[in-house]
Formats: C-alpha cells, sequence, structure tokens
C-alpha cells in the first residue's frame, strides 16, 4: 500500500491543533454564535452536537472562511490565523463537507478534484494524472470510486465520498464533516466511519456534526455542546451517554421512546391500484404498486434509498405521471387531477428534499407557512390577503411547532436546517388534513424536534387522519407504523403488521428476499 | 429562372458568401459562450457590435490604417465588457434587463458618434481578401475557401481555439464549474467574480471584432443601425449550438447560408417580395430555436447572480 504522502501533489502544513476562541457571530436578528471556544487536535474526532438552529454550521463556516466572525480569533497549532476565505482555508489545511453537497453534477469525478487547483501542465488539465491520485488514495482509504464517472449518476453516498476526496487531495489536515450521516444510508454510514477512524490513524483531526446521538457515542473522542449561540461544555465521549447527551442538548429530559396507544381503524383513505410510473433515470419507478391507508392507521414504507420511494411520494401527490393504475382518495379516483385539486381535497406532503420542494426560499416564514391555503378565505378575499389573519395565524404557528425565526418577515432560506423543515410541517399539519404523505420528515432534525414531529404524526393518527410514513430510519419506521410496507425496486415486496416483526426479516425483504417458505407458498 | 438558382456559379456563390456572413455570427457568438458557460447571459452584444462597428470604421477612416481600427473596436468592445461586469458581476444586476440596457446604450451612441463625427455615408477601403498561397490556386475551392479576408479566416481559426480552452485547460474547467455552481467553485477557493469579469471582458472584445468584421472587412461603411438584429441572433446561435463553440459553427454557418440564398434570390430577381427573402434567416432562427428547445441543458447558473452569503 502506498502512503499518503507519495501521492498527494504537495504536502501542507501539518494541523496539530486547531483553536477557535470567543467566536461571535450575529446576523440580523440572531446571536448565532455567542462567544464560543472550540478545539480539534490531530488524531480525534470531535463531535458537535446542538439543537436546529444552535448555531454548528455558521461556527464551521467561520472556520472554513465563509463567513467572517464578528469578535473572536483563530489559532492554528498556536499561531493566530486570519481566515478570509476558503482558499485561506485550504491552504491552511482545512477542509469541509457541507451540509449541502458542493459538485458540479454535469462533470465528473475528477474534473470536480482537479477544479481551482494548479495542474502539472500548467494551463492545460491534467486529468490522467489527477484521476492516477484519486485511485491511489481511494486506494489508501478504501473508497472505491470512479474518476470517470459523472457526478449526477453517483448516489449519494458516492458523491459524499467524491467530497471527501477533493479534500484530502487538497492536503486537508483537518477536515470538518457538517451532518454527514443525514443522508446515508445505515451501510454507508459504517462505510464513512471506517474511512473516518483510517483517517484519524493518520493524524488527521476531524471535526463531526449529527443528530444522530448513537453515532456521536460510537465515532467521537470528545463531544461538544451548543445551545442558542453558546457553548454548553465540552465532555469526553466515553464519560457520558445517549441520554445524558440528549438532555444535555436540550436542556431538559428528552423521552426516546414514543407509545402509540392504540387506535379506531376508519375507512379506506388513500389507495393505489397496481400503479405503474417512470423514473427520473429512465428506469422503471414504480411497477405495479398496491396499497391502502386507513384512517387512523401509519402505514410505514421501508425500503433503501432509490428504490421508488421519491416515486411513490411524487404519483400521490400528483407531481408524477401515472402510466398505468389509479390513485384513488377517499373513493375518488384522483390519477388525473392537478396537485392543487389534490391538495383542495385534503391531500396533505411533507416532501423529502425541503429546500426545493417545501419552501419558496426567498420568501417569508409567513408567506411559506400559508402557501397551501392562501387563495381561500380567511387567508384571503377577492384575491386580496388578510394581512391581519395571516400574521395572527403565522404568530400561532411560529409558536405551537417552535420555529427558531426572528420574525415571521424573516427569509425562509434564513433559517437553520431543521427550522425549515418545521415550517413545511406546521403549514402542512395544520390545515386538518385527510391524507398525510411525509416523507423522511425527521431527516435534519434535532432530537427535541424529531421527537415533536413523530408525535404529531400520532396526533394526527389519533384524529383519524391516514398517514404514510416514508422512510429511510428504521427505528422510525418501528416506532411509528401500524403495518409497514416493504418496497424493493419499485415493487411492495410484503406488507406486515407492526407486530413482533423482525428486523431481519426487514432487512431480508429491503435487501429484496423473500423468506423462502413464502417464495414457495 | 429558378433553374438559375441551381447553376453552380449560383452554388459556388452562395457558399463562398455563406462563408465570410459567417464571420460576424462567429465573433459574437463564440464570445457569448464563454460567458454563458460562466453563468452569464450578455443581451447587450448587439450594442457592443454596433459601437465595435463604428470605432473600427471611424479609426480606418481618419488613420488610413486598418489596424488601428480593428484595435479600436477591440478597446471599445473591453470597455463596454468592464462596464457590463461591473454591473452584473458586482451590483448583482438583472442580466438579461441590463444587456437589453447595454444594447440601447450602443445602438444610440455609435448613431450620435457617426452624426457628429462622420455625418454622411462614407465607404473605405477594408481589409483585402488574402489569396492563400497554394489553396488558393485550387480551381473551385480556392475561391469558396481560401479568398477572405484576414477577419473571416481569424473567425474559424477561432472556434477550435475556443473548443480547445474550454475544454482542455484549467481557465476552461473553472468557466464550466462556475456556471453549472459557482457555490461549489467558491467553495474550492476559485473567485467566481474573477472568471466572470474575464468571459465578459473577453466577449466584449470578441462582439467589438464582430462588428469591425463589418465595418472594416464585409461591408466597408459604417450605418445607423447596421447590425439590424445579428448580435441578437448570435445569443440565438448559442442556445442553437447547445452552448458548444462547434455546434455555434454549424449554426453561424446554417444562418450565413440562408442569408446568402436570400440575397442571391433578390440579385437573381426570383419574384419574392424582398421583405419576406430578408425574413427567412429570422424565422429559421425561430424555427430551430424552438426544435433545439430542451434537448440539452443551459448552464445551470445562466443569468443568476453569485453572491457569497454574509
Ligand atoms: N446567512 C444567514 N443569514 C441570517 N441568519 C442566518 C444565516 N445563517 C444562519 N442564520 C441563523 O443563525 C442561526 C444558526 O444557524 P446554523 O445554520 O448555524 O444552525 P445549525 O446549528 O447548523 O442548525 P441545523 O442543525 O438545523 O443545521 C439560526 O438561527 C439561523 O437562522
Ligand atoms: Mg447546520
Amino acid at each position: 500500500m502506498s502512503h499518503k504522502q507519495d501521492v498527494l501533489p504537495s504536502a501542507r502544513a501539518h494541523i496539530e491543533t486547531v483553536e477557535m476562541r470567543g467566536i461571535t457571530k450575529r446576523f440580523p436578528g440572531v446571536l448565532a454564535n455567542d462567544h464560543v471556544d472550540f478545539d480539534v487536535h490531530a488524531g480525534e474526532v470531535h463531535a458537535l452536537l446542538g439543537e436546529n438552529g444552535a448555531g454548528k454550521s455558521t461556527l464551521m463556516k467561520i472556520l472554513y472562511g465563509l463567513y467572517q466572525p464578528d469578535e473572536g480569533e483563530i489559532y492554528i497549532n498556536g499561531q493566530p490565523v486570519t481566515i478570509h476565505s476558503p482558499s485561506d482555508a485550504i491552504r491552511l489545511g482545512i477542509g469541509m463537507i457541507h451540509q449541502h453537497f458542493m459538485l458540479v453534477e454535469t462533470m465528473t469525478v475528477a474534473e470536480n478534484v482537479a477544479l481551482g487547483l494548479p495542474s502539472s501542465r500548467g494551463f492545460l488539465t491534467d486529468l490522467d494524472v489527477v484521476s492516477q491520485r484519486i485511485l491511489a488514495l481511494a486506494d489508501i482509504y478504501g473508497l472505491k470510486i470512479d474518476p470517470n464517472a459523472y457526478i449526477w449518476q453517483l448516489s449519494v453516498g458516492q458523491q459524499q465520498r467524491v467530497e471527501i476526496i477533493k479534500a484530502l487531495y487538497r492536503g486537508a489536515s483537518l477536515l470538518i464533516l457538517d451532518e454527514p450521516t443525514a443522508v446515508l444510508t445505515p451501510q454507508e454510514v459504517d462505510e464513512l466511519f471506517a474511512i473516518m477512524r483510517q483517517m484519524t490513524q493518520d493524524g488527521h483531526a476531524l471535526i463531526f456534526i449529527s443528530h444522530k446521538l448513537h453515532e456521536v457515542i460510537e465515532i467521537s473522542d470528545r463531544v461538544t455542546v451548543l445551545r442558542d449561540g453558546r457553548k454548553i461544555g465540552t465532555r469526553p465521549t466515553s464519560e457520558t451517554t445517549k441520554s445524558a447527551l440528549a438532555n444535555w442538548m436540550v436542556g431538559r429530559e428528552v423521552a426516546l421512546t414514543l407509545d402509540r396507544e392504540p387506535v379506531e381503524v376508519g375507512d379506506v383513505r388513500l389507495a393505489l391500484e397496481n400503479v405503474h410510473c417512470g423514473s427520473d433515470r429512465g428506469t422503471p419507478g414504480l411497477r405495479g404498486v398496491s396499497l391502502e391507508v386507513r384512517g387512523g392507521e401509519i402505514l410505514g414504507i421501508a425500503g433503501v434509498s432509490g428504490n421508488g420511494q421519491r416515486e411513490l411520494a411524487e404519483v400521490i401527490t400528483g407531481l408524477r405521471e401515472v402510466t398505468e393504475g389509479k390513485v384513488i382518495l377517499e373513493g375518488e379516483d384522483i390519477t388525473a387531477l392537478l396537485p392543487g385539486e389534490r391538495t383542495d381535497r385534503g391531500l396533505s406532503y411533507i416532501p423529502e428534499e425541503r429546500m426545493k420542494d417545501g419552501i419558496i426560499q426567498d420568501f417569508t416564514v409567513a408567506e411559506n407557512l400559508i402557501l397551501r391555503e392562501h387563495h381561500k378565505p380567511p387567508f384571503s378575499y377577492r384575491g386580496f390577503l388578510n394581512q391581519r389573519f395571516i400574521s395572527q395565524h403565522s404568530a400561532e404557528l411560529i409558536r405551537a411547532f417552535r420555529i427558531k425565526t426572528p420574525s415571521q418577515k424573516t427569509l425562509a432560506k434564513n433559517l437553520s436546517g431543521g427550522n425549515i423543515q418545521k415550517i413545511v410541517l406546521a403549514r402542512e399539519l395544520a390545515r386538518h388534513p385527510r391524507v398525510i404523505i411525509a416523507a423522511q420528515p425527521t431527516r435534519g432534525l434535532d432530537i427535541g424536534a424529531t421527537e415533536y414531529v413523530r408525535e404529531q404524526l400520532l396526533e394526527q393518527r389519533r384524529q383519524g387522519v391516514a398517514v404514510m410514513l416514508i422512510s429511510e430510519d428504521l427505528d422510525e419506521i418501528l416506532a411509528l407504523s401500524d403495518r409497514i410496507a416493504v418496497i424493493y425496486e419499485g415493487q411492495i415486496m410484503d406488507i406486515l403488521p407492526n407486530e413482533n416483526v423482525s428486523v431481519e426479516r426487514l432487512g431480508l425483504l429491503m435487501a429484496g428476499v423473500r423468506e423462502p417458505a413464502e417464495a414457495q407458498a | 429562372m429558378i433553374t438559375k438558382l441551381f447553376s453552380s456559379t449560383v452554388i459556388l456563390g452562395i457558399l463562398a458568401s455563406g462563408i465570410r456572413l459567417a464571420t460576424p455570427y462567429l465573433y459574437a457568438a463564440i464570445g457569448e459562450t464563454f460567458g454563458q458557460r460562466s453563468g452569464v447571459l450578455n443581451l447587450g452584444v448587439e450594442g457592443q457590435m454596433l459601437l465595435g462597428a463604428f470605432a473600427a470604421f471611424y479609426v480606418s477612416w481618419r488613420t488610413g490604417n486598418l489596424w488601428l481600427g480593428l484595435l479600436a473596436a477591440i478597446i471599445v468592445g473591453a470597455v463596454m465588457g468592464l462596464a457590463m461586469a461591473f454591473v452584473t458581476v458586482n451590483l448583482h444586476a438583472e442580466q438579461g434587463i441590463s444587456g437589453i440596457g447595454f444594447y440601447l446604450f450602443g445602438l444610440g451612441m455609435s448613431d450620435l458618434l457617426f452624426q457628429k463625427l462622420v455625418g454622411t455615408v462614407k465607404t473605405i477601403q477594408g481589409f483585402p481578401a488574402l489569396h492563400i498561397p497554394v489553396l488558393s490556386d485550387i480551381p473551385v475551392l480556392g475561391e469558396v475557401f481560401f479568398s477572405h479576408n484576414i477577419l473571416v479566416y481569424g473567425a474559424y481559426a477561432l472556434v477550435p481555439i475556443a473548443w480547445f480552452v474550454l475544454n482542455k485547460t484549467t481557465l476552461g474547467l473553472k468557466i464550466r464549474s462556475i456556471g453549472e455552481n459557482p457555490q461549489a467553485a467558491d467553495s474550492l477557493g476559485i473567485s467566481v467574480a474573477a472568471v466572470r469579469y474575464y468571459t465578459i471582458i473577453q466577449g466584449g472584445i470578441l462582439s467589438g471584432i464582430a462588428g469591425a468584421s463589418l465595418s472594416i472587412g464585409l461591408l466597408n461603411v459604417f450605418q445607423q443601425n447596421m447590425t439590424s438584429g445579428l448580435g441578437f441572433i448570435a445569443v440565438a446561435l448559442v442556445y442553437f449550438g447547445a452552448w458548444r463553440p462547434l455546434g455555434v459553427l454549424g449554426g453561424a454557418l446554417l444562418f450565413s447560408m440562408v442569408n446568402a440564398f436570400q440575397l442571391w434570390l433578390q440579385v437573381l430577381g426570383v419574384p419574392i417580395p424582398s421583405d419576406l427573402a430578408v425574413m427567412l434567416p429570422y424565422v429559421l432562427t425561430i424555427l430551430v430555436l424552438v426544435a433545439a428547445a430542451s434537448k440539452v441543458r443551459a448552464p445551470s447558473a445562466l443569468a443568476k447572480p453569485f453572491e457569497r452569503e454574509a
């Protein structure tokens, strides 16, 4: 096995310690970081924990030169440094994997890695040399990657590897990982952790952000907790537990288990009959899906990402064309109806990609909260918006859903990831829906918010709403669902009642394996 | 009369003038291609061309030196590009609207200067045809391909150079990445502003040369609004050519051939209303754009100002 130094184009300054002292950052109406001290050293994983909007990404963007702090200093190996831009950070040996990936989809892996770096051939690109180095680096860290593949062809997990290689290639000695696991499957998380362990053994310093406490316990050496922009403290991970972390972070007791009391099941609210549809890559998206969801029940859709979950949500909400079969809402065939007409009939949708499909980034929080209903009384009369009612309504929702925002008039894009999700949730749940399609509703949410969302879904169930919960998080599916449908390559493998189902059985179904006994039957 | 159209002299004539007429399209559209690949839509091409055409004409006329005229067009184009870059990159202006502003400025300014400094229409001696030794002696082909002025050859040489720069150099890689995902490029320490300044100024220079190729190469006069929409067609050609220099070349040739064809129709006195004939290339623009629509994706960040948050 070759060594890193032989592969990399130029050795960067090695980072032994990074210290951030007294970092303060203000945004209009928000104190995102309030005199935060944070440090990390070579060979460790330092986890950064905190609720949505606590200021984690802000602190890391300051370290990477994307934001300038209002106060505070940064020291590398004891020397004060100023980081004006990402190029300063890269020069100092800092790399960052962003919460939202920074890749050019229409370019290849090698092109993305080579971007902005001096070439060995002067002004000509040297993609063949870069490709070889990528393969050599990939070999050292056990990353499988094809340098000539286009980014759009890669799965999310693979794209993340490209991000890691990009940073390593630039000689990053410190790597910041901002919620790297939020979009990964459990297997991909294991692979990422293996890579991270290899990196710390190699003397890298890692900063790891996640809302999943078991991951923090598993991978980190130290944990720092932020709350409302302030640092609460730092502890060695070995001296803490999951529930201790949860309470420390939220500042109160958090119930990590939910009780799903029995509820009377009503009529069929949503039914799919032999539904087929295409997908974005031209492969069949859904291939004959039939299922029913009744009022007062939660149907969980379990499966590895990319097996038709997205398409399933889209055919129900009307965003994707059905090529064969029917979608039926409360007895009415809605296959040909527009999304808005379905909404008016009581269908609510919590989309997976909330940044893109769930909100309008340049609208205010209040405007986003009334997107669905703005054309109806009491929100508007004869085309005129009723501002008084809208602001009163928004204020109520902001309070009820604990949306952290400086004001109703703040643009949605300036909220933290978790709070954007809360806007979508508040809007979709507050309108007394008949059927809810919830796709990855807790992805990227902190534990307090996750608990809240799950309770809300159970509350809807109690009120007799039919809920379809699409999630890649098996724990979530098991905690909330009455029945569990497993989706694999666009087909429903099986639908099981959520009583004594074994995780192994679900895992096999998710991998496309029916149990032998059943296959014979 | 129709049969006359298909005589070999006419066909060769159409080919030769088609090749020549593609020149301004090529300069302008290649410049625009670079801009759009970096995410900047410049609708001011026509205005830059008009000012370039005037500057080239005026300086050539006063000094009698065509090369000084060309230099003047380059400088005027660069200054226009610089202004456009400042407005779009630093002031984050809406690109479509500010482009139209630059067009109107170029249209009015070139006419004003013409009225003040020249007055009446004057012709000059433009760049002479440059017969390439040996090649231009080849019967038939020599006349069609190798007997044009230097600006025509320059336009065709530009196509492979542009392809090479976009696809084989580190600068090209930066340009393409910024047109697709400026945030990603920024996060790697690339200056989005610097690269866009470069492509917009280069676009201005090439538009200036495109104008010069009319006023001191092909037509050898300056007239008010002499480009008559050519700059806008050049922008359309970038879409037609799917943001690739070779595609732009194909489009430019197609349009200039159709243009040459309609000119010959008029020369030969084919009984078609001349207004209709003149419309032909424009109608073709629309048809081709409709046909080409949605086949290829535009650069994702096209016409979107970039600003790092906070
Ligand atoms: N560009 C910005 N403009 C205005 N306010 C901002 C901006 N970026 C962040 N904020 C605010 O700063 C606070 C901290 O946000 P930050 O993104 O750092 O949170 P976070 O801890 O990363 O949360 P999450 O877990 O949801 O990602 C939030 O209240 C957010 O609304
Ligand atoms: Mg964050």
